[in-house]
């Protein structure tokens, strides 16, 4: 019983994790400029990638292998967001603006 | 339709091959000549792993409860390769680097029409 | 579907490499070239290669993006138009591949158990493996023993490369005054840095010496021992990344690398077996293939370091504009 139910647990993480990565791909690709895709790529990086570890761990049950995905998850909670701060960061400093957008809202 | 799926990896390979081995022939940019060279290189690597492969095997680290694995060989060859190509691809870039502070340029037809003048 | 997987890997690498072909800006085809690599270590795995997908992911992905980088950054960002056209590379390379995919009709399927590749030496490394080397991953044994003599090779290659970087671009010993003026606004990655740079060269060490029971070895840990002080040097100035690992120490041990290698293979011989023999270094032969096998893995992942990381200073020392833009007067 317990086994379905955790089973279950990490498929809706894991396909939750990989809805998350869709809407992040799409975001790239239809974000108006360099620093809302930006944003896209994080939400991506962290919780898209974060929910799928998290329900690999859950099929890996208590073993070294789950121990192994912690790692790779705190290398990502720390290694993501620095990458897209220091991407962020460059821009600014090679001096690309945000594009605003004037449009009133219909 | 079996050779379709028998080869269709090899094929894809030699596709990648050519397009590396195009930007090396046809792009005057040394750097981009070089990664050409990379791209070449790799699709060979790719084309070694894809023969090494074993249907229904597993990678070739022993364990218990498993009896088929792929080819270990050419994984050894490909390994060694992959960091020698680092080198002798770093090798190219510096020779690369020390082009662009004799000419001034990276761009192979730049550097033809110096030598000519010369 | 591991067809399907497969497939989508190799469309995936067509795309970049098409796309790597087309676009005229090296920075962009320098990370595209980055992703070609992530996407062929990704199809290593699938295709059971582990170790070798881990060298490409440290290699290919990781510090041939960084030289590429350093050298845009040395020349020029962007590539000139061809002056002529380019038909007849086109209908070369037609010809090449054609050429190329009648040959792979001989070729055994793709995954035939009884290719002719799979029924030589193959089969017996796996299962002399066990009992003879007594290590369970069978890359290892065959890289390390039974061809230690190809791989004292490639390491004597990979050191002379080193050498070739080194009397191209030089490692200058020269004096460091300079601070980039944004150099506070590091401060976040200088802090992720520190934090990752003691667990990267510990993980470097876990594949050296793991590398006998899963994916690993000493070209993979040298690699990875490197990224890590690379990861240093790009954020904390390369001044600084000089005073903790001095180049003129980085010569040393390349050399010493392949030195202990090379001793390991004469000591079998003053043991009374025959060069690179390690049955006779420990007194049953499956621990001195252990002892071996870790000595020289050593060796190997000393001067892979060490050279890497030589290559590395060459190319960020280096300025643009030439050898006389070095002394800063």
């Amino acid at each position: 019983m317990l086994d379905i139910l955790l089973d279950i647990l990490s498929w809706i993480l894991l396909l939750g994790g990989a809805l998350f990565l869709l809407t992040g791909a799409i975001g790239v690709l239809r974000f108006p400029d360099f620093y809302s895709r930006l944003h896209a790529v994080s939400v991506c990086d962290t919780l898209g990638a974060g929910m799928v570890l998290l329900g690999l761990m859950l099929q890996g049950g208590l073993t070294l292998v789950t121990v192994k995905l912690m790692l790779i998850f705190y290398f990502m909670v720390f290694s993501g967001p620095t990458a897209v701060h220091a991407l962020a960061e460059a821009a600014q400093v090679s001096g690309l603006d945000p594009v605003e957008d004037d449009r009133e809202d219909g | 339709m079996s050779t379709l799926l028998g080869h269709y990896n090899y094929w894809i390979v030699i596709v990648l091959m050519m397009t590396g081995f195009y930007t090396v022939i046809a792009r005057p940019n040394l750097v981009k000549k070089i990664i050409g060279l990379f791209i070449f290189q790799t699709s060979v690597f790719i084309l070694f792993i894809s023969m090494a492969k074993v249907e229904g095997g597993t990678a070739p680290i022993i364990e218990e409860g498993y009896s088929l694995y792929s080819n270990p060989l050419p994984h050894v060859l490909i390994l060694t390769a992959i960091v020698v190509g680092l080198a002798t691809t770093a090798l190219g870039l510096a020779l690369v680097v020390r082009i662009q502070e004799a000419y001034g340029t990276t761009n192979e037809d730049d550097i033809h029409v110096q030598d000519e003048t010369d | 579907m591991q067809h399907l997987v497969d497939i989508v890997l190799l469309g995936l690498l067509m795309i970049t490499g098409f796309a790597i072909v087309r676009m005229r800006s090296l920075l962009a085809v320098t990370m595209l070239t980055s992703i070609y690599s992530l996407f062929s270590a990704l199809l290593f795995v699938v295709l059971d290669a582990v170790d070798v997908a881990l060298t490409e992911a440290a290699i290919g992905a990781g510090i041939s993006t960084i030289l590429l980088l350093a050298t845009v950054a040395l020349t020029t960002e962007y590539e000139k138009v061809p002056s002529h056209r380019s038909l007849l590379p086109l209908l070369v390379v037609t010809l090449t591949g054609a050429a190329l995919i009648y040959g792979t009709l001989d070729m055994p399927h793709y995954g035939d158990p009884n290719a002719p590749v799979h029924r030589h030496v193959a089969p017996d490394y796996i299962e002399d493996t066990p009992e003879e080397i007594g290590v369970p991953n069978v890359v290892t044994s065959v890289l390390a023993s039974y061809r230690g003599y190809d791989t004292l090779g490639e390491v004597t290659v990979i050191f002379t490369a080193g050498v070739g970087v080194l009397a191209l671009l030089g490692v200058h010993l020269r004096k460091r005054t300079e601070q980039p003026s944004d150099y506070h606004k590091l401060v976040v990655l200088r802090v992720i840095a520190k934090l990752f740079f003691p667990l990267i060269l510990l993980f470097a060490l876990y594949v050296l010496f793991h590398g006998d029971y899963g994916p690993g070895g000493g070209f993979q840990a040298g690699v990875i021992f490197a990224t890590g002080f690379v990861l240093y040097a790009l954020t904390h100035g390369l001044g600084n990344a000089e005073r903790v690992i001095p180049p003129a120490l980085l010569g040393i041990l390349a050399a010493a690398g392949v030195l202990l290698y090379s001793a390991v293979g004469i000591e079998g011989m003053l043991l009374g077996g025959k060069f690179l023999e390690y049955n006779v270094l420990a007194d049953d032969p499956v621990s001195g293939q252990h002892l071996g096998i870790l000595l020289i893995e050593t060796g190997v992942g000393i001067t892979v370091a060490a050279v890497i990381l030589i290559i590395y200073f060459g190319f960020v020392s280096r300025r643009p504009g030439g050898a006389d833009a070095q002394d800063p007067s």
